[in-house]
């Protein structure tokens, strides 16, 4: 490694402090290499690993999705990589800034601080935000570190109520006195922002989204059943994610998921069991293969006697969904997995959460959850 | 027809009317007598007054075209078999909204008096017919049906003057022709004295025809045949008069006649049960041994007596003896026997050169190519096929591709989609040399598709001779040929695609330089400048090749490539400044002793590729158009 004139600036721990020195080196490297091969008249390159279903490897010992070794040369002097390659310069050297400056961004921040026309051009440096979110990604699989310890973050989305309290950045924040509201999860979940303080839930309730998180929120579920009640607005982001991973992880609490009875709801446990394809070098921080699935299950419409108006059909998108979904190795060796997904073809509907309220008001919240959570009755 | 046996069974509607109207309750009978009565021979020119359509007399714009195209393939014929340099003069006089007078007139041998109504007020008339033999005529159908459709639709004449040596006086022939009898009548003649001014060269005849017509520029219009038909006789040279008093000359491109193609006799394997038993009722021969060698070709002793053999007869076999079931044993064992493709050597292609040298002159592209597939046979009949490409320049992009269709040098205008040609290029797949095509049509682009058939007896589809009939070999052949152009094509295209993906790149990788050597100033401290320079020493070299080939005229120049050595391949690379001619001349200067490079534009860097185009012996002027007052 070369000799690092760098120095980070005040900061709050030294942890972070090392942490900053250390990907600053990455990518100052990156640029050397750039340079050296430039000097020397080669074609410079970075090495992107690939981010795709082929190059996704599942750990059956860990039951995690993990990263394949794959990864593809990006080139300057290729006519398709080019822009690409001064993307990926260009986003560096922002990270760079970021964490010198000890400031995060958003993803699009991180777009505007290095949207600029080329001179000489009408061209600009990034199309849209679609561009540099990618070569962002790119980015961190490259220098091998974290979304997080570029100081980029995503927009948050996701909430958290129930018996625990947590210290965001210093502030601390009792996570039972948040109202209706609920505590916004924060996009970075990592330690050295994010510490768990005093927490008695012995379990933790993971909703698909902020309407029934509401309804139980309003129940007083977390109370009753003392656990923490969290919600991820559909397919959760990376900071519940890594939250979920903690809380399982770091206190021992066990994981359950109430979502929808459709693949979607099916792939979005998938994703918090075993990691996602995309971020699949990300799954050792994230996924939690202990997590349960509560529901709603293809045979609740027999046994809690639902009406014929909940039914929703299956259309083509969802049977091919489901049959993929069926094929993939984690699911593949899981017979009641295969069972489930049989049935809901069989079935030929799908049914949301919501649907238990036609039963009653307040089912899913009184009868429902805590029935299955007598009778340990989930798929795994 | 014969009457129906209970005349009084009702019959449908239509037919009750009709009896009504003839005021009687039974059909009228008519006895076989009566009949007879009515019974008569119809004459070919009956027959085909009556059916002008099937010989090209469709409309008047049509008649008009075939007039002027029985006449020039004639004349050309003519001058060919006469071992001269055609030139052929192709008057079209406008006399009224809708009559013309078309004169054509060549240079050929002429025709002797007893003959010239024979040829020109007979159906049917001809040397062509019975021989085998490579032309443009086949039928001895064509002039005379001109002439007949003129006197038809004007009540007027055909004149014909012919003169067949210089010191002799030459003859003018006023014809019209008897269609009931196939007969023609002479009106008048007139012995004109010796120095005719009409053929400077001492012989050659001269046609007119007024007819009823109508004259349109454009597809299927006479310009464009005179066009197509200078591409395929590079060696005629052309002067038509328009009806607007225009005179468009079209030179020659090459001064060297065509062989004279060789006769050859019907080959067996070519013939039809019912032609061997008409030859064995006519021939001369006492004997089948001889028989078989006298009639045939590539029939030997060994081969006459192994189809003899096969038929339970042998070579000594009289043939007043054969008899029908002889006869039928006869052809199959013709059938059975391996016997050689016929000769080849009656066939007179137009040649790679030729081809070229006619496309050059008349189509405006960049790349030109040519194939020339060996002889074939069909059904007995050699056969050979020529294919030319033309592709880019100033030819229409939007449009789905042009194909020239030519059957012994002849143009073919009418019937496209009927053609075997035209089913050839269309199953070709154009996709893999770089070309969009719909599916089941022609492919679209800047291109120009020349296909020619040259046969001892091209099977056209209909006396009018508008398209070649579907057979597979033929097809097969076209198929092949154009396959090899195609192929050509695609080489030139892709490498002219990747020319213009390199000149490209380099505008891309100059703009994203500057922003990379920026950023990594930022990120390593490395002087940008020096970054920057470096990368843009890099990004030159890496586009060198596209460098070189466009500075120098700013088009794509094919240098060292396989095309480039290929003399079935010409790429035009300035079309503005150079007119073809120079290339073409180039193409017939093998020989030369005089050199003279290519002229170019700017004397840039270019290297090799003049050399490909070596000596010039003769510049072809221009096409040039001038008015006369």
């Amino acid at each position: 490694m070369a000799t690092k004139k760098s120095t980070s600036r005040k900061s709050s721990g030294s942890s972070r402090q090392s942490t900053a020195k250390k990907t600053i080196g990455k990518i100052e490297n990156l640029g050397k290499q750039v340079v050296k091969n430039s000097l020397a008249q080669k074609d410079p390159f970075v090495d992107v690993p690939t981010r795709s279903i082929s190059n996704t490897q599942f750990n059956k010992r860990r039951r995690i999705l993990e990263m394949g070794g794959n990864s593809q040369r990006r080139n300057l002097f290729n006519l398709g990589q080019a822009k690409k390659f001064m993307q990926t310069v260009l986003l560096s050297e922002g990270c760079r800034d970021l964490i010198k400056a000890d400031k995060t961004l958003s993803l699009r921040g991180m777009f505007y601080k290095s949207l600029h026309t080329i001179a000489g051009t009408n061209e600009k440096t990034f199309g849209d935000q679609g561009e540099s979110d990618t070569i962002l990604e790119d980015l961190e699989v490259t220098l091998d570190t974290l979304r997080e310890d570029l100081h980029v973050f995503a927009k948050k989305r996701g909430t958290m109520v129930g018996n625990i309290t947590v210290i965001d950045n210093g502030d601390r924040i009792d996570c039972r006195r948040m109202g209706t509201g609920g505590y916004a999860i924060p996009s970075i979940c990592e330690p050295n922002v994010l510490k768990f303080d005093k927490c008695e839930a012995k379990f933790v309730l993971h909703v698909e989204k902020d309407t029934v998180w509401s309804r139980f929120n309003e129940d007083r579920f977390w109370e009753t059943h003392n656990c923490i009640l969290t919600e991820g607005s559909g397919q959760p982001p990376r900071g519940v994610r890594r939250l979920l991973n903690r809380l399982h992880n770091e206190l021992n609490l066990p994981i359950y998921c109430l979502l929808d009875c459709d693949p979607w709801g099916h792939y979005i446990y998938s994703v918090i069991k075993q990691g996602s394809m995309n971020l699949a070098y990300e799954s050792r921080r994230m996924a939690v293969p202990e997590a349960k699935y509560i529901g709603i299950r293809s045979d609740d419409y027999e046994r809690c006697d639902l009406s014929d108006d909940v039914k929703i059909q299956l259309n083509d998108r969802d049977i091919e969904r489901a049959k993929q979904i069926a094929n993939y190795p984690w699911f593949a060796d899981r017979k009641d997995w295969q069972k489930e997904i049989k049935r809901l073809l069989s079935n030929g509907f799908k049914m949301e959460v919501e649907s238990l309220i036609t039963k009653d008001i307040s089912y899913v919240s009184e009868v429902y959850v805590p029935e299955r959570l007598k009778k340990k009755d989930f798929l795994d | 027809m014969t009457p129906t046996a209970t005349p009084t069974r009702p019959r449908s509607g239509a037919k009750m009317s009709k009896d009504k109207k003839s005021k009687s309750t039974t059909r009228k009978r008519a006895s076989a007598e009566q009949m007879a009565s009515s019974q008569r021979e119809i004459s070919v020119s009956e027959f085909f007054a009556k059916n002008r359509h099937l010989l090209g007399f469709d409309n008047p714009r049509k008649a008009m075209l075939t007039t002027v195209k029985e006449a020039v393939d004639n004349a050309l014929d003519a001058c060919e078999e006469g071992g001269i340099l055609p030139e052929i003069h192709v008057g079209v006089l406008q006399l009224s909204e809708t009559r013309f007078k078309i004169t054509i007139r060549d240079n050929g041998p002429g025709i002797v008096r007893q003959q010239i109504e024979n040829i020109f007020g007979k159906l049917l008339y001809g040397s062509k017919f019975h021989r085998m033999k490579m032309s443009r005529g086949q039928q001895g159908i064509g002039i005379s049906a001109a002439g007949m459709y003129g006197l038809m639709t004007t009540g007027q004449p055909v004149l014909i003057v012919s003169k067949t040596k210089k010191n002799k006086p030459s003859h003018e022939v006023v014809l019209k022709i008897d269609t009931t009898k196939n007969r023609p009548v002479v009106v008048s003649e007139t012995e004109h004295p010796e120095d005719d001014k009409l053929f400077p060269e001492g012989h050659g005849t001269q046609v007119a025809i007024e007819l009823e017509g109508k004259y349109q520029k454009g597809r299927q219009s006479i310009d464009e045949y005179i066009e197509q038909t200078a591409i395929a006789n590079p060696h005629a040279r052309f002067e038509y008069v328009t009806p607007s008093n225009e005179t468009i000359e079209v030179p020659r491109a090459m001064d060297e006649l065509p062989p004279d193609p060789i006769e050859i006799k019907p080959h067996p394997k070519g013939i039809e049960l019912g032609t061997l038993i008409q030859m064995l009722e006519r021939t001369k021969s006492t004997q089948l041994g001889a028989f078989f060698k006298n009639e045939f070709c590539r029939v030997g002793p060994r081969v006459a007596k192994e189809i003899c053999k096969k038929a339970k007869l042998t070579d000594r076999t009289w043939i007043k003896n054969v008899g029908h079931d002889d006869a039928e044993a006869l052809y199959d064992a013709i059938q059975d026997v391996r016997i050689m493709a016929p000769p080849t050597n009656c066939l007179v292609p137009i040649g790679s050169k030729g081809l070229l040298a006619g496309l050059l002159k008349e189509v405006k592209a960049e790349f030109f190519s040519v194939a020339s597939r060996s002889p074939a046979v069909y059904r007995g009949n050699p056969f050979l096929i020529e294919v030319g490409i033309a592709y880019g320049g100033k030819l229409s992009s939007e449009e789905s591709s042009r194909i020239l269709r030519f059957a012994n040098r002849v143009p073919l205008l009418y019937q496209q989609s009927a053609c075997s040609s035209f089913k050839a290029v269309v199953e070709t797949g154009w996709k893999n040399y770089g070309l969009q095509q719909p599916r089941g049509s022609l492919p679209v682009g800047p291109l120009v598709i020349l296909i020619h058939m040259a046969s001892v007896w091209v099977p056209f589809t209909s006396e009018s001779k508008e398209a070649i009939a579907d057979y597979d070999e033929i097809r097969k052949e076209m198929k092949l040929a154009i396959q090899e152009c195609g192929r050509k094509l695609g080489t030139y295209l892709r490498r002219r695609q990747k020319m213009k993906r390199e000149s490209e790149r380099r505008s891309v990788f100059e703009r994203y330089i500057g922003e990379i050597a920026s950023s990594c100033e930022a990120i390593t401290g490395t002087s940008s400048k020096k970054v920057y320079d470096a990368l843009l020493e890099q990004s030159q070299r890496k586009t060198a090749e596209a460098d070189q080939q466009l500075d120098d005229e700013g088009r794509i120049v094919e240098e060292n490539g396989r095309l480039g050595k290929d003399e079935n391949v010409i790429i035009l690379d300035d079309l503005e400044q150079e007119p073809a001619a120079d290339v073409i001349g180039d193409l017939f200067s093998s020989t030369g002793t005089t050199t003279k490079k290519r002229k170019k534009a700017s004397s840039g860097t270019r290297k090799a590729s003049s050399k490909k185009k070596k000596v010039v012996k003769k510049v072809v002027k221009k096409r040039t158009v001038r008015k006369k007052n």
